[in-house]
């Protein structure tokens, strides 16, 4: 049975600069590090730690009650300030600075427990002690998504499709760590009651796809499908789609079509809190583009500064034109680059001006449909645009604006340069801002 | 006004986000390019043109691409708004008006059509994108207005520079379309009307130019089949079907789809952009639209071309035709259909 979405784009990928560059730890690990207390889905922890206190790798250092997961530290040293440090989505938050000692004393031996003896709830615990989100996409908690998920779900997919241009973190962690990927895959479907996993790969990739299908072989409980290379692929409804062919309506989420997604990062990062003991203090980071001198995929302590990263991969060559944390077509540009490396931040892709898209003065739709033709959530962009950009905003729903998935795929088609992606979202701003001040 | 949207949705969200925004790549296909494309596309057609009329073709080809492009940089000169001439929509407008005009048409009437195209139904309407209907076809629907024009037939200038300012209105033999609207086949044989034949308009001339072009639009992905099979599978199947003067219908057929602006329609004028509809439903119905009506307008319109008249007046039905919209994704089939419906027999109770 093959599936696919509708539309969507094919930029060059130009992943081609960092694949083949194995993981690597930091030559030279970060003076000091900052850990943002927020970095998931809900409320921000509260620190446990004040400054001068001596913190182990992998001690917790910030919790909460809420919504939300623990925090920990990345390195061993001494707490030398909590305070408001910027962030790299935006608005500075209340971070934990770590100055580094390097030692990188562990917390405590890690107890040996016999996994196959783990109920689901104890695992589930696990999984919510070591401060696992979504790796890839806006940082829910796991654990969130899973009770979320329990006894609605028949499939559970592991993504390993990087549609974005440039990144290369997924693609070297299912090389290098797929038993890894396979085993915390394992550990999901047993939370969800699931028999097995289903793996996707781009097609771009099939040495993965043989090498995950060799291990599957061995170890049974998950199958490996290629995908089409086609960007938005990566997104959870487009990957159900592609998967399962089902569609999430509007307004659910794919557990409502029995679906449950998970990024093979979030995989990886399960089986070392279940197998290792392990919370989630690392994380791969491809910092890469055409104004890096040495691309590279890093294994990075979260809370290393951007500025660092940068040092590390050999600095940039001639004038940059921005700095994106995520690929070139969702990323986002960073300003302030001492700010850190989070556990959503997957890479770091460094442009040259002639590179980057440039912004049309005068923009002029032509009405050439190709918004249209590569919408893959069946939107009309250019309608919504139309009715935007002479206010009538409330008119947009007619179109189904809250559809949108914000992929950017119109606005790189657009011949014209009219900004499709940007109306939308101030559309759903002006919407969100309006219902708010109803209530 | 788009700018101002932003801008203030950006002060109450957070102004720390910079000016850049995502996608930071995009598509090298610009509407530069694809103009580009379709000016490429034309040349064949032009050539032919050249070959059959003699120099004179060429020069009001040039000339009619030459006042589009003047008429709109005045204009928007005038009016201190920036340029739009190097989009190179105003060169494809006067290139599509030039074939839709018999060689030997007099130069002021170029003038008068390119002037009605620019400024008129484009630049009046705000440019490129806004108008609502075919700047070409609706200035050549506006020179039917010119008696003088229907008195050209077709002519030949000849191979001489003397043509080129040769009278107007020398001997013209009717054209196939004139004789096919009376019921008669024309003389010509079907390998003269598939490579080239005299009388009509400039791109009426050589069918085989019109498709080697539409061809390569399809292969550049300027413009997809769906208009073009659409638009001339309705014609062949209403021509097929009511073949008129009880000729043979294959061979009726035949003629009627390789004569006259049939092609030139719907490879160039029927797929512009601005004025076709962007989803796919619409734009199945806006092409099957145009047949329907370009079969009416030859066997009972009043010229014997209808092809001008069809697309137009189709093109004022584009902003109906988008409401066909595709299916809401992850909605159930039908869905939007059902609702509509459920809202009518609500009024109909209450």
């Amino acid at each position: 049975m093959k599936h696919n979405f509708f539309g969507g784009v094919h930029p060059r990928d130009k992943k081609s600069l960092s694949r083949d560059v194995a993981i690597a730890p930091l030559s030279e690990p970060p003076v000091q590090v900052i850990i943002p207390m927020a970095m998931h889905v809900g409320e921000p922890c509260t620190p446990l730690v004040s400054p001068g206190d001596t913190v182990c790798v992998g001690q917790k250092i910030g919790s909460t009650e809420h919504l939300g997961v623990s925090v920990h530290a990345s390195v061993s040293g001494t707490v030398t300030a909590v305070e408001l440090r910027p962030h790299p989505d935006g608005e500075p938050v209340v971070s934990v600075v770590i100055g580094n000692d390097f030692l990188d004393t562990p917390v405590a031996e890690p107890e040996s427990r016999n996994v196959q003896q783990l109920s689901q709830q104890e695992l589930l615990d696990i999984v919510r002690e070591a401060g696992i989100v979504e790796l890839d996409g806006a940082g829910i908690p796991i654990h969130v998504k899973l009770t979320g998920a329990a006894g609605k779900v028949d499939t559970v997919i592991v993504s390993g499709a990087e549609c974005d241009p440039y990144l290369t973190a997924n693609y070297r962690l299912m090389t290098e760590q797929g038993s890894k990927i396979l085993g915390g895959a394992q550990l999901i479907c047993r939370m969800l009651d699931v028999p097995k996993a289903t793996i996707g790969v781009e097609a771009g990739h099939m040495d993965v796809v043989q090498s995950l299908r060799r291990l599957a072989q061995e170890s049974g409980g998950a199958e490996v499908r290629p995908l089409r290379v086609r960007y938005p692929q990566g997104g959870e409804k487009q990957l159900v789609q592609t998967l399962t062919g089902r569609q999430v309506p509007p307004y659910k989420l794919p557990e409502d079509v029995g679906c449950a997604v998970f990024s093979v990062g979030t995989a990886a990062a399960v089986y070392d809190a279940v197998y290792e003991g392990k919370p989630l203090t690392h994380r791969v980071v491809t910092v890469t583009g055409e104004a890096i001198q040495k691309p590279a995929n890093f294994w990075v302590p979260i809370g290393t500064p951007m500025e660092h990263l940068l040092r590390e991969a050999g600095g940039c060559s001639g004038e940059p034109e921005c700095v994106l944390t995520g690929g070139a077509m969702t990323g986002l540009p960073q300003q302030d680059l001492s700010a850190p490396v989070t556990k959503q931040v997957n890479s770091l892709v460094v442009l040259p001006a002639d590179v980057c898209a440039r912004t049309v003065q005068e923009p002029v739709c032509i009405r050439c449909g190709r918004c249209v033709e590569v919408c893959p959530m069946h939107l009309l962009p250019l309608y919504i645009h139309l009715y935007a950009s002479h206010g009538r905003f409330r008119e947009t729903e007619r179109f189904h604006v809250a559809d949108c998935m914000e992929c950017g795929s119109c606005t790189y088609n657009c011949p014209g340069g009219v900004p499709l992606v940007q109306s939308v979202r101030a559309t759903k701003h002006r919407l969100r801002f309006a219902a708010r001040q109803e209530r | 006004m788009n700018q101002e949207i932003t801008s203030t949705a950006n002060k109450s969200e957070q102004p720390v986000l910079p000016a850049r925004h995502f996608p930071h790549i995009s598509a090298p296909m610009k509407t530069r390019h694809i103009m580009l494309d379709v000016v490429i596309s034309l040349i064949p057609s032009v050539a032919v043109a050249v070959y059959f009329y003699g120099l004179r073709a060429l020069t009001v080809t040039l000339m009619s691409v030459l006042l589009c492009v003047v008429f709109e940089f005045l204009y928007r000169f005038w009016l201190k708004k920036p340029s739009s001439i190097g989009d190179l929509s105003a060169v494809v407008t006067g290139l599509l008006l030039a074939l839709c005009l018999p060689a030997a048409a007099p130069y002021w009437m170029v003038a008068v059509g390119d002037f009605f195209a620019i400024i008129v139904v484009k630049q009046l309407f705000g440019g490129l994108g806004k108008n609502f209907m075919n700047p070409a076809l609706a200035a050549r629907a506006f020179l039917y207005s010119f008696p003088a024009l229907t008195a050209v037939g077709s002519a030949s200038g000849g191979w001489f520079w003397k043509g080129i300012w040769s009278s107007v209105g020398t001997a013209s033999s009717e054209t196939p379309m004139a004789l096919m609207q009376s019921g008669k086949l024309p003389s010509q044989s079907l390998s003269q009307m598939l490579f080239g034949q005299h009388g009509g308009s400039m791109g009426e001339t050589c069918a085989a130019a019109l498709l080697l072009g539409g061809l390569y639009l399809i292969f550049r992905g300027i413009i997809n089949l769906r208009i073009p099979s659409c638009y001339i599978a309705t014609v062949a199947v209403l021509t097929f079907l009511f073949p008129l003067g009880g000729n043979d219908r294959l061979l009726w057929m035949t003629y009627e789809l390789l004569g006259g602006s049939l092609l030139l329609g719907a490879f160039f004028m029927a797929t512009d952009y601005v004025t076709s509809p962007v989803t796919r439903g619409g734009q199945v119905l806006y092409a099957i639209g145009c047949g329907g009506l370009t079969v009416l307008l030859r066997y009972f319109g009043a010229y014997p071309e209808g092809v001008y008249f069809a697309i137009i007046l189709m093109n004022t039905a584009v902003w109906l035709l988008d409401q066909i919209r595709p299916r809401r994704f992850g909605a159930p089939r039908f869905d939007a259909w059902k609702k509509r419906l459920s809202v009518f027999r609500k009024e109909k109770g209450g």
